[in-house]
């Protein structure tokens, strides 16, 4: 069975446009707001969705997501609860939907990929697997379908024709050095870094970490085939509460309008 | 693909990408000066006229008829420079960031033996230095706080999650990311992504080289029994590795149980924990259900982690140590007990090893032995000691 991001890349690359990727804590402000809030961000013009299944030591997260991410724990969020949520949300959208999360979720849930595949998950990202123990969970994401996205960041160097190697979906590329988290301006010398991976590459490539409004985002997009939004989502749930969506999708709107420009 | 830094199913290198570089860069130096006779020279010079080793490995008379049972020497770690065994590993991980050229190190501290270890050697190397710890450790240990910022380091508190060593660790390795390509983290104990538990029980080990010398020295044979505190376990695994061919030597390992392993309030990973992937590792820790990382509870802020380092997870696994879990009051006795007995005021820490080899002593026969590991001096703990006892000394 094809997976859905393949197809939304293909789809994507026939109407000669950039991808939109988003990401949300799943359970902050509750399942119902993060539900209401993918399918609005559908609506504003988003195409791939990340739902981030918080933990409690989210060692690769700034400030803004581990807030977020202690907020949804608060609240009661659980692994099983989201898969609930996204199987309610499977019946309203046909939008390739992400898992992202920490290592030891998806190890401490031996039917994990099953799970995945039941509910209609397409993809996870796992920021503290590297290259080096891509084979934890290989076999049974295999099995099932699901893709496990591999990140690269300016400081993988010789690494990422490896990892470009055992890439599916798409590459996901680190802006900057760091954390996740808005930022003014990056430091990283895209030319070099694009030209690095544009060399490896035989799957779409996007940039994350970093991007804040629709001028980022249409900068950063000369470079790579899409864009991944987070902390400036997630920075509208801790602001606005259970009002956020229309904020949500008003930024969607603009990053959707700067990628399209 | 073939595993590296692995102790039978535990270790691995569970960290993002963005460090997995810097990583396999530290993989490669600590490889290539582990066998470099300069580094090596350059380090047991160190230990020698910096930290004051060998440390001595003293006969506890009074101790040993007290309980009637084995004969008990304790390793004395708590004499060191800096007043713990936290100075063996801070020596070679800070020589090694100066040999690397790296120009900032960042460390994690617990109890703060760790950070004043790591600031201390900052000082004499003219290194830029920067300890994460947890707010509330900082509160229990103002004193170390204190000695860390005297040796120029900067002390940065976390008030994420439980605000304790393991909060004080994702930050670090937040900052790691930020900065990686011009700092060295240099991590305390026998845990985080390979090479760290290998490399930081290579710079402990000389503590059991040294005791197994000392005591062929004075009894012309091998200890019964090995007691040391864990809590990542890095002092238990300085003074186990060199015994673990010798079989006949039980290997103890204590570690916290706080308010009792029956209670939520406690730290025993090993009594309580699952296999789980945190901090760069394949381990055993405390964890719910999800995998959620628990809080920990316990009096001594060094043992106060819901982790342990791979090898002992695998010693463990394989049956080659024990290990037992400690109550605070336990401790607390120990504590008191090891000052009463033989005038040495322990680390609360090393008091859990203490009263794990108060239990096991008497068990034993005369003309077994048992060493002690005490890691630390209780200097930085006497005025917690006091709280605990509902004792006012601030006037």
């Amino acid at each position: 069975m094809a997976n859905r991001i393949d197809e939304k890349f293909a789809e994507l690359k026939a109407q000669n446009k950039k991808a939109l990727i988003t990401y949300i804590v799943a359970g902050d402000g509750g399942y119902e707001l993060t539900e209401k809030a993918v399918l609005a961000m559908e609506q504003a013009g988003v195409d791939i969705i990340e739902i981030g299944v918080p933990f409690s030591d989210p060692i690769a997260e700034g400030g803004t997501i581990q807030m977020a991410s202690q907020r949804a724990l608060q609240r009661g969020t659980t692994l099983k609860g989201v898969f609930e949520m996204v199987a309610r949300l499977r019946e309203k959208t046909n939008i390739p939907l992400l898992l992202m999360l920490y290592a030891n979720t998806i190890f401490r849930s031996p039917d994990f990929f099953d799970k995945c595949k039941e509910v209609g998950i397409d993809g996870v990202i796992v920021p503290d697997l590297p290259f080096e123990e891509h084979d934890e969970f290989k076999a049974s994401a295999d099995a099932n379908g699901i893709y496990n996205i591999s990140l690269v960041t300016p400081v993988s160097h010789d690494r990422i024709k490896k990892i470009a190697k055992v890439a599916q979906g798409f590459l996901y590329c680190v802006s900057s050095v760091g954390v996740t988290g808005v930022r003014d301006k990056f430091s990283t010398d895209f030319d070099k870094f694009f030209g690095e991976i544009a060399e490896s590459a035989k799957i779409p490539y996007c940039v994350g970490f970093g991007i804040r409004d629709g001028e980022t985002a249409h900068k950063i997009s000369r470079h790579c085939n899409g864009v991944i939004v987070g902390s400036a989502i997630v920075n509208k749930v801790a602001e606005f509460g259970q009002d956020a969506v229309p904020e949500i999708t008003k930024i969607c709107r603009e990053l959707r309008a700067g990628l399209d420009s | 693909m073939e595993k590296i830094g692995r102790f039978g199913e535990f270790g691995g290198q569970y960290v993002p990408e963005t460090v997995m570089n810097a990583v396999s860069e530290l993989l490669e130096a600590y490889e290539h000066y582990k066998n470099d006779p300069v580094f090596i020279q350059e380090l047991h010079d160190l230990y020698r006229n910096y930290a004051f080793r060998p440390s001595l490995l003293y006969y506890a008379d009074k101790m040993t008829k007290d309980l009637g049972g084995a004969k008990i020497y304790i390793k004395r770690e708590d004499l060191n420079h800096t007043g713990s065994h936290k100075i063996n590993n801070a020596l070679g991980q800070v020589l090694l960031a100066k040999h690397m050229g790296k120009k900032r190190v960042i460390a994690e501290t617990g109890a703060g033996q760790h950070g004043v270890a790591t600031a201390t050697v900052c000082a004499y190397f003219d290194l830029e230095c920067e300890v994460y710890m947890g707010r509330e450790d900082m509160e229990r240990q103002a004193l170390n706080v204190y000695r860390m910022e005297l040796l120029g380091a900067k002390v940065t508190g976390v008030d994420s999650g439980t605000a304790t060593l393991k909060d004080a660790i994702n930050e670090a390795m937040r900052d790691w990311a930020t900065n990686i390509e011009t700092t060295f983290y240099c991590i305390g104990s026998v845990m985080g992504p390979h090479p760290y538990p290998t490399m930081v029980r290579d710079f402990q080990k000389i503590i059991g080289e040294e005791a197994k010398k000392q005591i062929m020295e004075a009894e012309g044979k091998l200890p019964d029994c090995v007691v040391a505190c864990v809590g990542g376990g890095s002092n238990a695994m300085g003074i186990f590795y060199d015994f673990i061919p010798d079989t006949s030597v039980r290997l103890v390992g204590a570690e916290a149980a706080g308010r009792g392993i029956d209670t939520p309030d406690h730290a025993a990973t090993i009594s309580k924990g699952d296999l789980g992937i945190f901090h760069g590792m394949k381990s055993i820790f405390l964890q719910n259900d999800e995998g959620q990382i628990a809080p920990v509870f316990s009096i001594s802020a060094g043992l106060d982690y819901p982790g342990i380092g791979p090898e002992h997870a695998w010693l463990h696994s394989t049956g080659r140590a024990d290990y037992v879990a400690i109550t605070d009051e336990e401790a607390v006795q120990a504590f008191e007990y090891l000052s009463k007995v033989e005038g040495i005021i322990p680390a609360v820490e090393s008091a859990h090893a203490v009263a794990a080899a108060r239990k096991i002593a008497p068990t034993m026969r005369p003309d077994q032995i048992m060493i002690i590991n005490l890691s630390g001096r209780g200097d930085k703990d006497v005025q917690q000691i006091a709280r605990y006892r509902g004792v006012n000394i601030n006037g």
